[in-house]
């Protein structure tokens, strides 16, 4: 078992004509990810890595019986490409990785998200991948490992910097899911967690979130709630002053006290998840909640 | 990205938003032109992009032209905050009976906007919402339809304004959202909106930030970025393209992706040593932008060492090593001691490649950390 990814997923790349689009669909493809499609406008009929190009979405969900969808499609466009996707009633899950989409336009999307039952991972996040299944996105496959720690983080390179210690202690992922850094994400931590709380083969979580916005505070009310599952947390961002952009769109402290980590370390604190100053603490805990 | 007040007033003004006349001064014979002009008493405003300008003297009332020189004298090449005022905003004051509070925000948490009234105006509206939540009137609006005229009328009378500018206030709010929709507003606010003797309201204050994810669609505002205002190596960082926040330590940090960055940043706290910086390179960054990103840390003065931390998922470690080496290798004497770690895509590659005579190479990041803090600490001393 996994979170969203499984042996059934199967996927169409909307944007893989495009330089990432293409060498990305080769890399997942490579991981062993059944890459069923693509979806470029007024590029129908074409190939790339052997897969064949629609022009819409919906054709290519009902040519070849895709259930999911990885977004390489630039950010003026990327919006339009989210919607597109949505319209499709097939469509289980959708990933959007592209980064810089302006945050009006994302709003929209998220408006829209909340009418269907679609999930939406990003934007401007690694992806998804259930190690030894399959991959969507960009992370590196080779770090990972098959086991039963779920990993749900905000970052691309800090969730590799945890996975990779987490690899080297022996400790597997069942799934591993950057939910992304913009201000507007579609799945959230408190969605990823309850995947996760539901999924008999995820022993362990650890959760990667960073200063800005209340997306932690909110999470660590929901472990307090419900989750039995145990949780292990990192926060990055404890030296950054407020009001600056710490890269990250979402990554700012409003300077009102609220967003910092602080504020996001005591609140997990405070329903027991405990929180590792380093990385390779955070791999400590794990250890000794499993 | 920020609009200055006078740019933002210009923009509310053409859209029809009451404003006061004003007009833009950078010495102080043109601010008592300005002054003579737009009539006594004036407001003379420092122009830069720093909350709190009144608090920090920024902000001045003059009564005649004896106290609008005093004022602009003070005023004009001042440092305000770290920021040279060059320009301040001469304008007409205004005889107020009230102080309200108009916005609009994109609430991240509901992935929606946000309109908000309030009858405390004038002052931190951060420091009302915090001590007293109830007293901003909020309505969230669908993008897909907009603000409705009903849901401006609702947030104003929810808000407690008084029924005889509820109609003027309440189309304030309207146009302050069209506003912040069609230009891709982040935030955008009137602080204080006064309420006059008459009963008219005028936009004392303006604040309009802009995504700056949207500015490849608003080509005219994107020409309003004042660049100038900023830090010397802020400025350097936006000619480079790079993510980059200027701190106060002496471990210069160069990383990719924003949370490990961080992570890197609060690791040298950790370790006991200070930040400098915050760099991010991004995503598959080639030798050039490692060689620029190393450039920026070593024109920083404060700097005494640098950890050089690569987790490469798109980021190739060799594309890396070769661009520090043909950084480094230009240098005879290399200026400051820089540790590196490499992992992830091609890290091996990278290592075989790196030039390990110029630079010093550990295998985790706590290790590199570490390495840093102890360097910058013997170079300190």
């Amino acid at each position: 078992m996994s979170v969203l990814v499984d042996e059934d997923t199967r996927v169409v790349v909307q944007g893989i004509t495009g330089g990432e689009g293409r060498f990305h669909t080769e890399q997942m493809i490579e991981y062993g990810t059944d890459v069923v499609a693509g979806a470029v406008p007024g590029k129908g009929g074409e190939e790339v890595a052997g897969v064949p190009v629609y022009d819409t979405v919906e054709g290519a969900v009902e040519a070849e019986d895709a259930n999911t969808s990885v977004v390489f499609v630039p950010p003026a466009f990327a919006a339009d490409a989210a919607f597109e996707a949505l319209a499709v009633d097939d469509l289980d899950l959708v990933v959007t990785i592209t980064e810089g989409i302006p945050t009006q336009d994302m709003s929209g999307v998220y408006q829209e998200l909340q009418r269907t039952d679609t999930y939406m991972i990003g934007p401007n996040c690694p992806g998804i991948i259930t190690p030894g299944v399959a991959k969507l996105g960009i992370l590196p496959g080779n770090i990972f490992a098959e086991g039963n720690v779920g990993l749900v983080s905000r970052s691309g390179t800090l969730t590799y910097q945890v996975v990779d210690n987490l690899t080297e202690r022996g400790l597997g992922q069942s799934t591993a899911v950057g939910i992304g850094g913009d201000p507007i994400i579609g799945t959230d931590f408190i969605d990823a967690l309850e995947l996760f709380e539901a999924d008999p083969d995820t022993h362990a979580v650890v959760m990667c979130g960073e200063i800005g916005g209340e997306d932690e505070e909110a999470a660590a009310r929901y472990i307090g709630e419900y989750m039995d599952t145990p949780v292990a947390g990192f926060i990055a961002g404890r030296t950054a002053p407020p009001g600056k952009r710490m890269g990250h769109a979402g990554a700012i402290v409003s300077g009102s006290g609220t967003g910092t980590a602080q504020s996001k370390i005591d609140a997990l604190e405070g329903v027991g998840v405990p929180v590792g100053d380093t990385p390779e603490e955070v791999v400590d805990h794990v250890e000794d909640l499993l | 990205m920020k609009l200055h007040e006078y740019q933002a007033k210009e923009v509310f003004a053409d859209a029809g938003i009451p404003t006061p006349d004003s007009k833009l001064a950078s010495s102080v014979e043109e601010v008592l032109a300005a002054a003579e002009d737009v009539g006594y008493p004036v407001a003379i405003k420092a122009q830069v992009h720093v909350g709190g300008r009144g608090k920090a003297g920024g902000i001045e009332l003059a009564e005649d032209e004896a106290e609008a020189r005093a004022a602009a004298e003070a005023i004009i090449g001042m440092d305000l905050k770290g920021y040279h005022v060059e320009t301040v905003l001469v304008e007409a004051a205004v005889d107020f009976v009230n102080e309200l509070y108009v916005g609009v925000t994109m609430d991240r948490g509901e992935g929606q906007p946000v309109a908000m009234v309030s009858t405390r105006g004038g002052v931190n509206i951060e420091e009302v919402a915090a001590e007293d939540p109830e007293a901003i009137a909020r309505e969230h609006v669908d993008p897909a339809f907009g603000m409705h005229p009903y849901q401006a009328r609702k947030a104003v009378y929810d808000a407690g304004v008084s029924r005889e500018v509820a109609g003027d206030v309440a189309s304030v709010l309207a146009t302050l959202y069209d506003l912040w929709d069609d230009k891709d507003g982040s935030d955008t606010e009137i602080n204080p909106l006064m309420v006059t003797r008459e009963g008219d309201v005028v936009a004392a204050d303006a604040v309009m930030n802009i995504d700056n994810d949207a500015l490849f669609r608003h080509p005219d505002l994107a020409e309003m970025e004042d660049e100038a205002a900023e830090d010397d190596l802020e400025a350097k960082a936006n000619e480079y393209g790079f993510d980059y926040v200027r701190l106060e330590g002496n471990v210069g940090i160069i990383g990719n992706g924003a949370g490990l960055v961080m992570t890197t940043l609060d690791l040298v706290d950790h370790y006991g040593g200070a930040p400098a910086n915050f760099l991010d390179i991004g995503g598959g960054a080639k030798a050039e932008r490692v060689a620029n990103a190393l450039d920026m840390v070593f024109s920083d003065e404060n700097v005494d060492a640098v950890v050089f931390n690569i987790f490469g998922g798109i980021t190739r470690g060799d594309e890396v090593a070769a661009g520090i080496n043909t950084a480094l290798e230009q240098f005879e004497e290399i200026p400051k001691p820089v540790v590196v770690r490499l992992a992830g895509t091609n890290a091996e590659e990278g290592m075989e490649i790196l030039n390990t005579d110029l630079v010093q190479v550990e295998g985790t990041l706590e290790a590199a950390v570490q390495a840093a803090v102890e360097r910058a600490g013997e170079v300190a001393r």
